[in-house]
């Protein structure tokens, strides 16, 4: 029953958009409630009100925050087409990285953006190794999660989307020289049927980090 | 003997107390390793070496960092005495309280421990918001997992202890009994809890330890200002 499914999210979030992925994967219907970030609903700020973020999963009237705590709540309650590895350690290796990704590479990114002149190559510097880090995990699968996508992948959405969007920020952190197998991992997740139809326009991506950078940091 | 299971850890690490809480209460056998994090073992760095922290369990040869993600594995693993609830919402709602804890929790109460001036009075503002969730979703329980220490329990447990050990050293109230009765009742109901009780780090060392790591930063501050 759709009504009883509904996400509060962002087009623009990849937080919101990993929680689409994986209801994409496994064709739960939903109801897709779009906010406005700088005009927050009073049901987000209801359903999420320590937070107040995107996005907020609701199923039969009760609320979760946290895009992969809501990914596991998924997979516990629609068990086909599992997400998460079967297999215990194969899980707690999949939670480490996606904690990994989320802990230390997406602060490592933010850091290189905000850098001064002094400091940005060390940034940079950082954010590589620990992309290389994340890199050497794929060890010649085709996916994160196997031959097909899994968590690790689907976490792993913000590495796709910072190769996507790296150019409207006028750099070049995921070089594909640097990381040729992250490179074609990236590809193989923008070809996944599910992927690709929640995945924002690439034109609309550019414009709105453009945009938002420059509201940040002043027109580069 | 059927499984070999070690854990790494320090006398004082908060996340390894969690470990050592989790494999206690289900009843499992275990090996410590206890690190010297000022010189590391290759083992440990062998076994972690993305992070090159405590706690690792390592279990049949093979190795997991970050605590709440071992907690986790040994939930799956060992089914009697199951930390985390059997509901998926609940489950959800679990995760949620534990991330809750290290990211903002853990986060606020540092900053009232470690920093002076406006920057504590911030700390303490922050503090006293985060507690406040934390005292909303105690009502009616008296545990966090129920009637049991479960996984929220064993996250947050650490506050028990390490409150106390901060309110003495900075001369600050950061539980007050009358402002967080369900809380303050809370941490005196884990501290004294069967197996918790019995593995608190020594008080005293706890003391110097904290206390000079203030030490130490109050005068790198001064300094560099």
């Amino acid at each position: 029953m759709a009504e009883e499914v509904k996400l509060f999210g962002s087009w623009a979030s990849p937080y919101t958009s990993r929680v689409k992925v994986v209801l994409k994967l496994k064709g739960i219907e939903y109801e897709n409630v779009e906010e406005d970030l700088s005009n927050k609903s009073p049901l987000l700020l209801k359903y999420n009100p320590i937070h107040k973020k995107v996005p907020v999963f609701l199923h039969h009237g009760k609320p979760i925050a946290e895009s992969l705590i809501i990914i596991e709540y998924i997979d516990e309650t629609w068990k086909h087409n599992p997400i998460l590895p079967i297999d215990p350690y194969d899980r707690a290796m999949a939670r480490f990285w996606a904690k990994f990704i989320d802990e230390k590479i997406q602060p490592a990114v933010w850091k290189t953006l905000l850098a001064g002149e002094n400091e940005r190559e060390a940034a940079i510097e950082e954010a590589h190794q620990l992309l290389k880090t994340l890199e050497r995990e794929l060890n010649g699968k085709k996916f994160f999660g196997g031959e097909s996508l899994g968590f690790l992948d689907v976490a792993g959405n913000v590495v796709v989307w910072l190769e996507v969007s790296q150019e409207a920020l006028g750099m070049n952190l995921l070089d594909k020289e640097k990381f040729p197998i992250l490179h074609e991992w990236c590809q193989r997740v923008l070809d996944d049927d599910a992927f690709k139809q929640v995945m924002p326009p690439k034109e609309k991506l550019l414009a709105f980090t453009r945009a938002r950078f420059e509201a940040f940091l002043g027109p580069k | 003997m059927g499984e070999e299971v070690k854990l790494f850890r320090t006398w004082s690490s908060s996340f390894a107390l969690r470990i050592v809480w989790a494999l206690k209460i289900k009843g499992i056998e275990y090996e410590t390793v206890f690190e010297d994090l000022s010189n590391k073992s290759p083992l440990l760095l062998q076994y972690n070496p993305v992070h090159k922290k405590v706690p690792i369990l390592v279990h049949n040869g093979r190795p997991i960092a970050e605590s709440l993600v071992i907690l986790e594995y040994i939930d799956e693993t060992w089914k009697q005495a199951p930390l985390l609830p059997k509901d998926p919402y609940e489950r959800a709602m679990a995760r949620f309280w534990a991330k809750f804890g290290d990211d903002k929790v853990l986060t606020s109460i540092w900053s009232v421990f470690i920093k002076q001036g406006k920057e504590q009075e911030e700390a303490l503002v922050a503090t006293m918001e985060n507690l406040k969730f934390l005292e909303e979703e105690m009502k009616g329980k008296k545990f966090f997992g129920g009637e049991r220490i479960g996984y929220v329990d064993l996250a947050l447990g650490y506050l028990a202890n390490l409150i106390s050990i901060f309110e003495e050293i900075v001369g600050l109230k950061i539980v007050d009994e009358e402002k967080l009765p369900l809380l303050y009742s809370w941490m005196q109901d884990f501290a004294e809890a069967p197996i918790i009780r019995d593995n608190w780090p020594p008080r005293e060392k706890m003391i110097v330890k904290f206390q000079a790591l203030l030490d130490a930063a109050i005068a790198s501050s001064s300094s560099s200002s």
